[in-house]
């Protein structure tokens, strides 16, 4: 394996983790927490849309960012040929 | 049969499932206890893993808190649950790679540091030991009530258990005891809110219960509950009271900690292949969000409940009398309850009826002045009765009572025997062998890991008695601690290839240490009561309570380590390599003990 594959793959792996990342804190920090205010308007089962990613939306999305992240690393490490034999 | 046998029944039957089970594991695999997990598929891994997880916080203490407080402990959800993402993407499949036992050594291995091993040695107890404390709160609380005796009993009852388990559970077998105790905890948690569920909203599904319509009144249900409880002039369940900023980093310190806790870390070293490091994360979030995405409904229809009970004919009317409380068979977890010191009332103003309600709003107190009553009467509710106590306040059937109380227990005794297992081969296998005396027998080794085990439960017990909150909050503390020590050195492990020795020995120690500091400056120093010069109602920067602060020391540990390390010598070149090595996943091989 190259030295410069392994650059390649390894800064490839990097954005994919910072998407992820960004994503983790829209939806926790951001839609959970601080802009809450913001999508008050939207109503959900006797509360808003904030309450709703607080409380459950979160998780749900956590959930499907590790297996997007699994998923795509797998295929990732084919690319580079850096999959485990 | 009367309750207290059908308790002991499940407990007793729960019990003899996990040790049949440990027994016939053993007898099929005698060989290696490190690897218990390799050969075992991604989804019993992450069944093994959330048992292994999921403690008397989350499934005793959580959804009580969330009752009383309403949206403001959302934290506990998302932190809890959002650390899974930082711990597949950050570590879990690097450390795989890595392919040793403990954290300890990584760290050791990493930063070529004997010191550094220690050092990490020292963060791992003082997390670890802090998590236990939370545990044996949340024991007490379980034994005390299905054996129906004090808190106090309760909590040295179920030290001896602890002990007798963690002992027992330091064997072979244990990922198999593990799936057991999560299919025990996860029915026991969800089961009662399935019937209460359907009580109150008419759909079996809790988590969408939650956001259903309140089949009584026709109402959104959290509409309702925001209605009820501000009518008694406690705070709005759904709304936002709580500091911003402290919540940010609370939920922050929640989810950092989770991915510093080494025994839950070291369920990723064994795992067969790192492709399977990264799915076994993923599986274990689907059966932790199991329990997750239930307890916000149970904390809000428990609420519910609890006010329709204390105000049988609504809040405009009379409140529930003391005769009824006495006399009628729904009201029987109450006179149980008070039993365990932990529920208490009062009929401060002798009108023979218990009037529950905020005594500290203006306008309550207006209002109780008016009709002659003298203080909230419902005087003592501790929040960790909440779930064990649910089943009985919604008077579902005894065996549904009998399953919470085994329930419960298996989540306090599976992470409280994970912990003192990470401990003790802290102790033994990296201090002790690793650096005082590497020549000591096998078992020499062994007999120091019971010891410390023993230490651990007795500090933990002692402690316990006088525990710094609620399980769910001094396991919160606890997290903290993990988030300022090990989290960033074993980041910083992978992802810095500039990060050395010195660096990372430093970023520990002041991260480890300011968190400390300011946990003890709060909660008393070692957490014996009164020792404290501030409060966590008056923190001492700010708004920044002591359970958040981990999210600071978690910076102050980055900082420090990229400072230190720019101003030193960077790593040798076989260091640098090993760097490269971990992040490439070919070449795993299989993990090898030394």
């Amino acid at each position: 394996m190259a030295d410069k594959s392994s650059n390649a793959y390894w800064a490839a792996n990097i954005r994919i983790v910072t998407l992820c990342l960004i994503i983790w804190a829209i939806v926790s920090f951001g839609f959970g927490i601080l802009l809450r205010p913001l999508l008050a308007g939207i109503s959900v089962g006797g509360t808003d849309l904030g309450f709703w990613f607080a409380q459950q939306g979160s998780i749900l999305v956590f959930l499907a960012l590790i297996f997007f992240y699994a998923w795509r690393m797998n295929r990732l490490d084919a690319e580079h040929g850096v999959d485990e034999e | 049969m009367d309750q207290f046998t059908l308790n002991l029944l499940f407990v007793g039957a729960s019990f003899a499932l996990y040790i049949g089970i440990a027994i016939w594991a053993r007898a099929g695999s005698t060989s290696e206890f490190y690897a218990a997990g390799r050969g075992v598929h991604p989804v019993t891994n992450g069944m093994a893993t959330a048992a292994d997880w999921m403690s008397a916080a989350s499934f005793i203490s959580m959804a009580g808190l969330i009752a009383f407080t309403g949206y403001d402990n959302s934290s506990f959800l998302m932190g809890w649950t959002g650390g899974y993402v930082l711990l597949a993407l950050l570590l879990a499949p690097y450390l795989r790679k890595f392919g040793k036992f403990t954290v300890p050594e990584f760290i050791g291995d990493r930063f070529y540091s004997p010191t550094a091993r220690l050092v990490a040695v020292i963060c791992l107890i003082v997390a670890s030991v802090t998590y236990v404390i939370g545990q044996m709160t949340g024991v007490g609380v379980a034994f005390g009530r299905f054996l129906e005796v004090s808190n106090t009993t309760g909590l040295l009852i179920g030290a001896c258990v602890v002990f007798a388990y963690a002992v027992f559970g330091g064997m072979k077998g244990v990922t198999y005891t593990q799936v057991a105790q999560y299919c025990v905890l996860i029915l026991a948690y969800t089961i009662p809110a399935i019937f209460i569920s359907l009580q109150l909203t008419g759909n079996p599904i809790p988590a969408l219960g939650l956001f259903g319509d309140h089949a009584a009144s026709g109402e959104p249900l959290l509409a309702k509950l925001d209605a009820i409880v501000t009518e008694l002039g406690f705070a709005e369940y759904t709304a936002h009271h709580a500091d911003t900023l402290n919540m940010v980093l609370f939920t922050l310190s929640l989810m950092i900690g989770t991915a510093g806790l080494p025994h839950v870390i070291m369920r990723f070293f064994t795992v067969p292949k790192v492709a399977d490091a990264r799915w076994s994360a993923g599986w274990a979030l689907v059966f932790i969000a199991l329990l997750y995405l239930t307890a916000p409904a149970v904390g809000a229809m428990a609420r519910l409940n609890i006010t329709d009970m204390m105000w049988p004919n609504g809040t405009e009317a009379e409140a529930v009398s003391l005769e009824t409380i006495q006399t009628d068979p729904k009201y029987d977890w109450m006179a149980t309850w008070e039993k365990t010191g932990l529920l208490g009332w009062e009929d401060k103003n002798g009108d023979g009826k218990i009037q529950y309600y905020n005594d500290q709003n203006a306008e309550m107190i207006a209002k109780a002045e008016a009709n002659g009553w003298a203080g909230n009467e419902l005087t003592n509710f501790n929040r960790d009765i909440l779930v064990l106590a649910n089943p009985e306040i919604a008077n579902l059937p005894g065996w549904v009572i009998g399953l919470v109380a085994a329930g419960g227990l298996a989540a306090a005794l599976s992470t409280a025997a994970g912990l003192l297992l990470a401990i003790s081969s802290a102790v033994s296998h990296d201090l002790i062998k690793g650096q005082l005396a590497p020549n000591i027998s096998e078992k020499g080794e062994l007999l120091s890991a019971r010891i410390a085990m023993a230490v651990a439960i007795v500090v933990a017990t002692y402690l316990g008695l006088n525990p710094p909150g609620f399980a769910a909050q001094t396991v919160a503390l606890a997290f903290g601690l993990a988030a300022a020590s090990i989290f960033p050195a074993l980041m910083m492990g992978i992802f810095s290839k500039r990060v050395n020795n010195t660096g990372a020995v430093a970023g520990m120690l002041v991260g480890l240490g300011v968190t400390l500091v300011y946990i003890f400056l709060h909660k008393g120093w070692f957490f014996v009561p009164g020792t404290n010069s501030f409060d966590d109602a008056d923190p001492l920067l700010g708004t920044i309570k002591s359970t958040s602060f981990g999210s600071i020391g978690a910076v102050l540990n980055f900082a420090t380590a990229i400072v230190v390390s720019r101003m030193t010598a960077e790593p040798p070149q076989e260091i640098q390599d090993l760097v490269e090595s971990v992040r490439v996943p070919r070449g795993a091989g299989a993990a090898v003990d030394h």
